[in-house]
């Protein structure tokens, strides 16, 4: 019998298998591959036969002049995000929520997400261009209610902010919708009990709508909590400069800069193997407490 | 029931309908400045002239794109890379979900394959040990560097494979007692049945690919292999073209060619733009079934 279920089973091994081969040699491999950190790494010699180091990348890495700039970006960076990318698309929800025309607010929601479908390689070609202080639009704007021009790119002052609202820009409308469908699954008679007991417009949003959504809100920003350490590296390597570094040079983009820029291959290792264990602690967190408070699995 | 007849309602409602107006059209502000930039002639480009409509309407800059030799090669990289990288992804996805759908007493191995794929989202070797061995598997300067590493995409299976859980079960047991074994089962009942949500892992896909331009960076030495993106990427977000404020060059290399960049970001969105239609009609059902799901 049991060797009749087994054979049953095997087809379902069949189609499992090919993905679990690719996955084990280009993630899971890469995870032993980390043996680099602790090594003098020479791609000729390959990971066996590099020579060992012991925690040598690690003290380099703590004493790069540039470290704690760096970590202390990232943080700030992610931080600014996770809040402002909080707030925007919950206001945003609630106000389309109190829309009843629903064909422009189906059209306002599809404007709104559409930036999140572009990379940031043609977003970044987009906002140098627009952004430019000599000739793009924004400052021009500016400049009509009598603001002189701003470096949104090139001034460390800036940068930080810039990539916290360029990042809402291409994100909030996808995050709205998550939260407006969260909206629309709220009980009409929750509202109907309200308006009975006299609950005006703005009541019923207080303590009901809020109420309704909150779940949902508490779920993803602990989710987004797992992210501190990814402060977008994707936006940020195409936006930033070295008239920025001080204020928006990232840990992913350190990490990318020392290891395939300058081929300090194990050094680079060192630090992202730095970013990965702390995310993978606040990833284990932010999922634990999720499942305490809202019940939520990963599968 | 909402009572909208007070005063204050009103308003509301007024203000509420012209603020979420204005901020939809700031939203969209950038790229129509940028597209007007496009069709203007380059001396009103660069004198900085034009706001939300084309000044002296030309085509000039995309004949001049699409005549350029290296935009057309990277754009035939990103459709090769996309037919080639969209079936592998497809596939794998198909056959890794389906069996990842069945409860434990059908698959008995099933929550270690589950957690074998999950791993890799909390966890990875990170940038340089991944690249060493993309470097390793000989894959450097070969369009498969751009399929291959990420061929299974953990998070578009455990999409599929809550929507295969969803399916009533009565249906496949059916076609198991009429003789169907699971390849059959999956092929003519389970895929059919899923044709919504396996259209929007599909444009997911698509659209990933095509945006994709980090792995063309770093694993093509030659820039002739470039994806669109990634070639796009080194001529108009370069660190040099990045002007400072006192970098007199930089400004007027940027400017000059600021019709003609304009030109190119455009045609790199176009596909995008051309698929976003069946993508907002999918995408709804697709981002609730993966963020709130019971």
């Amino acid at each position: 019998m049991i060797s009749g279920k087994k054979l049953r089973q095997l087809p379902l091994h069949i189609m499992v298998i090919p993905g679990v081969i690719l996955t084990l040699i280009y993630h899971y491999i890469p995870m032993f591959g980390i043996v680099m950190a602790f090594q003098k790494f020479v791609p000729a010699k390959g990971f066996f036969k590099s020579k060992w180091v012991g925690f040598d990348n690690f003290e380099y890495m703590l004493n790069l002049p540039n470290i704690k700039t760096v970590i202390y970006n990232t943080v700030f960076i992610s931080i600014m995000k996770i809040i402002v990318g909080l707030v925007v698309p919950v206001v945003f929800a609630l106000l389309l929520n109190e829309m009843r025309r629903e064909k422009y607010k189906r059209t306002l929601q599809t404007i709104i997400y559409f930036p999140h479908f572009l990379s940031w390689v043609i977003l970044g070609g987009i906002l140098v261009d627009v952004l430019s202080p000599s000739s793009g639009i924004i400052n021009k704007m500016l400049g009509l209610v009598g603001i002189d021009p701003i470096f949104f790119l090139g001034d460390s002052k800036w940068f930080p902010f810039t990539m916290v609202i360029t990042n809402v820009w291409k994100n909030f409308g996808y995050d709205t919708i998550v939260y407006l469908a969260a909206l629309t699954s709220i009980d009409m008679a929750l509202y109907e009990a309200a308006y009975v007991d006299g609950a005006g417009r703005w009541k019923q949003t207080l303590h009901v709508t809020l109420p309704g959504i909150l779940p949902i809100v508490t779920l993803m920003t602990v989710l987004s909590l797992g992210n501190i350490l990814n402060a977008g590296f994707d936006q940020v390597i195409n936006l930033y400069s070295p008239q920025v570094y001080s204020t928006g040079d990232i840990l992913d983009t350190l990490v990318y800069r020392i290891g395939l820029v300058e081929a300090q291959y194990s050094v680079a290792t060192a630090v992202g193997l730095f970013k990965s264990v702390i995310s993978l602690v606040l990833i284990l967190v932010s999922n634990k407490l999720a499942n305490k408070y809202a019940g939520y699995r990963i599968f | 029931m909402k009572n909208y007849s007070t005063i204050g309602s009103r308003t509301f409602t007024i203000l509420n309908y012209l603020f979420l107006s204005l901020a939809a059209f700031a939203c969209l502000l950038p790229l129509i400045n940028v597209l007007a930039v496009s069709f203007s002639s380059k001396s009103a480009a660069a004198a900085g002239y034009v706001n939300l409509w084309p000044v002296e309407f030309t085509l000039d800059s995309y004949v001049y794109a699409l005549k350029k030799q290296e935009f057309l090669t990277a754009f035939l990289v990103s459709i090769k890379r996309i037919g080639l990288g969209y079936i592998i992804n497809m596939v794998l996805t198909v056959f890794i979900a389906y069996p990842l759908a069945k409860e434990k007493s059908e698959f008995s191995a099933r929550n270690i394959y589950a957690w074998f794929f999950i791993v890799t989202m909390l966890f990875g070797g990170g940038l340089i040990p991944t690249y060493m061995v993309v470097r390793y598997t000989g894959l450097i300067d070969s369009i498969w560097a751009l399929i291959i590493p990420n061929a299974v995409p953990v998070f578009n299976v455990i999409l599929l494979m809550n929507f295969f859980r969803g399916l009533p079960k009565e249906i496949e047991e059916a076609a198991y007692i009429d003789g169907c074994d699971y390849w059959r089962t999956l092929f003519k009942i389970v895929l059919p049945l899923s044709l919504p949500s396996i259209a929007t892992l599909s444009l997911f896909v698509l659209v990933g690919h095509w945006n994709g331009w980090f792995d063309g960076l770093i694993y093509m030495n030659s820039t002739s292999k470039w994806p669109l993106q990634s070639y796009l990427r080194s001529i108009i977000i370069n660190s040099d073209t990045m002007m400072s404020a006192s970098d007199e060059l930089a400004t007027m290399r940027n400017v000059s060619n600021r019709t003609f960049n304009a030109a190119q970001v455009f045609l790199a969105a176009v596909p995008v733009l051309a698929v976003y239609p069946f993508l907002q009609k999918y995408f709804m059902k697709g981002l609730v079934m993966g963020s709130v799901k019971g």
